[in-house]
């Protein structure tokens, strides 16, 4: 997996802007089931549809979000932010992943009584997380088949090998991030050297 | 002064929730019940269904639900900017140091051995998901008989119609919604 300069038309900075904070806003305030919920639509939208970042960008700057303490889904807003317009990028990005539930919740804790005793809303709860499921596991399938794809076995095995441990184990995410990060570095270190042998 | 009181206990609980999701849920229990006895333990209980129920992070939720009980819209803004404020800060850092830094060898071979990683973790947040989904239960509870056939077979379609049609996330989502709540009143 290398980095292939494949970047997007970039709008100009004003509609850029507002882009960044619509498509936020709209993935905060629609995004039901956690975090990694919103880095597949993030994925979806900033690399399949506008090709603004690379699949291997995505995945970096999950690493680095799931890295920081606080709420993933806010912090992917910030990373992505920053990547693409620094700092103000950063900062339209947080208010656009925060205004939702901000909003939300507010109105919520008035009305919260009626809201929770009302059968309409909890069946459509349910039901709607049989589709959240199916676009998560869109992303996975396309994301497992690139992994699968580089044909190289240290990687596929890291895969599965860090699924087993999150899934069966519980093992955490840092202390994954941190093996496999190791893992990535010897192996670099070791192809260097060949490298200088020859 | 409430209003400082309230943007440091969700400082802290910004600064020091690693791991996401319910993993915050014990923090913000000993900040704002034991610690500074905001909320009563049913009403945090009323907090977390509400979490729930709606959209964004649990963390940010809670700010927001704490902010506006004791101190009205203005405390629900003061929270969510403590809540938000550490990792803020921590994420541009890492952000700063991976732009400049991504390109060395060294930080290649780094990242290139956590890409793997993510896709394992996405896929164990799917996993946890779908079993939610289709068996309304957590993974280790996972009972067969619990398997709901309206669930699945949104599931089913939708899943085609992404993979077919190339069909937008947020359609999929609500459509399923609404489509399976009709189908409730129905059957």
């Amino acid at each position: 997996m290398s980095y292939q300069k494949k970047e997007g038309s970039l709008p100009d900075n004003c509609s850029m802007y507002w882009q960044l904070f619509k498509i936020t806003f709209f993935l905060s305030a629609c995004t039901f089931g956690g975090g990694f919920v919103i880095i597949s639509m993030m994925k979806k939208k900033f690399v399949e549809e506008l090709h603004w970042l690379t699949e291997e960008e995505m995945l970096d700057m999950t690493a680095i979000a799931q890295s920081s303490p606080g709420a993933l889904g806010v912090n992917i807003a910030i990373v992505v932010g920053y990547r693409l317009k620094k700092v103000k990028g950063a900062i339209v990005c947080t208010l656009a992943a925060v205004l939702p539930p901000l909003f939300i919740i507010s109105i919520i804790s008035v009305f919260y009584n009626q809201w929770k005793n009302n059968a309409y809303i909890a069946v459509a709860l349910q039901v709607m997380r049989a589709g959240v499921a199916a676009v998560i596991c869109d992303v996975v399938f396309s994301l497992a088949q690139n992994v699968i794809m580089t044909k190289q076995i240290l990687w596929i095995s890291l895969m599965i090998l860090s699924f087993i441990a999150t899934v069966f184990f519980h093992v955490s995410a840092v202390i994954i991030i941190l093996i496999c990060g190791a893992a990535g570095f010897l192996n670099s270190r070791s192809k260097n050297n060949k490298e200088k042998r020859i | 002064m409430i209003y400082i009181r309230l943007f440091f206990a969700f400082f802290q609980i910004g600064l020091f929730s690693f791991g996401g999701g319910y993993a915050a849920v014990p923090l913000i229990q000993h900040q704002i019940v034991e610690t500074n006895h905001w909320l009563e333990m049913s009403q945090f209980a009323d907090l977390i269904t509400i979490a729930e129920m709606t959209p964004g992070p649990i963390a940010i939720n809670s700010a927001t639900f704490v902010g506006q009980q004791i101190a009205g819209f203005p405390g629900a803004v003061i929270c969510t900017l403590g809540c938000i404020f550490p990792s803020f800060i921590i994420v541009l850092l890492l952000s700063f140091l991976y732009m400049k830094y991504r390109n060395l060898k060294t930080m290649q071979g780094i990242l290139t051995g956590l890409r793997p990683a993510i896709v394992a973790m996405i896929a164990s947040a799917a996993l946890s998901l779908f079993v939610l989904a289709l068996f309304n239960s957590s993974l280790p509870d996972l009972k067969p008989e619990n398997f709901r056939i309206i669930e699945a077979v949104l599931f089913c379609i939708s899943l085609f119609l992404i993979r077919k049609y190339k069909i937008g996330p947020i359609p999929i989502i609500f459509g399923s919604g609404i489509i399976g709540t009709i189908l409730y009143m129905l059957f």
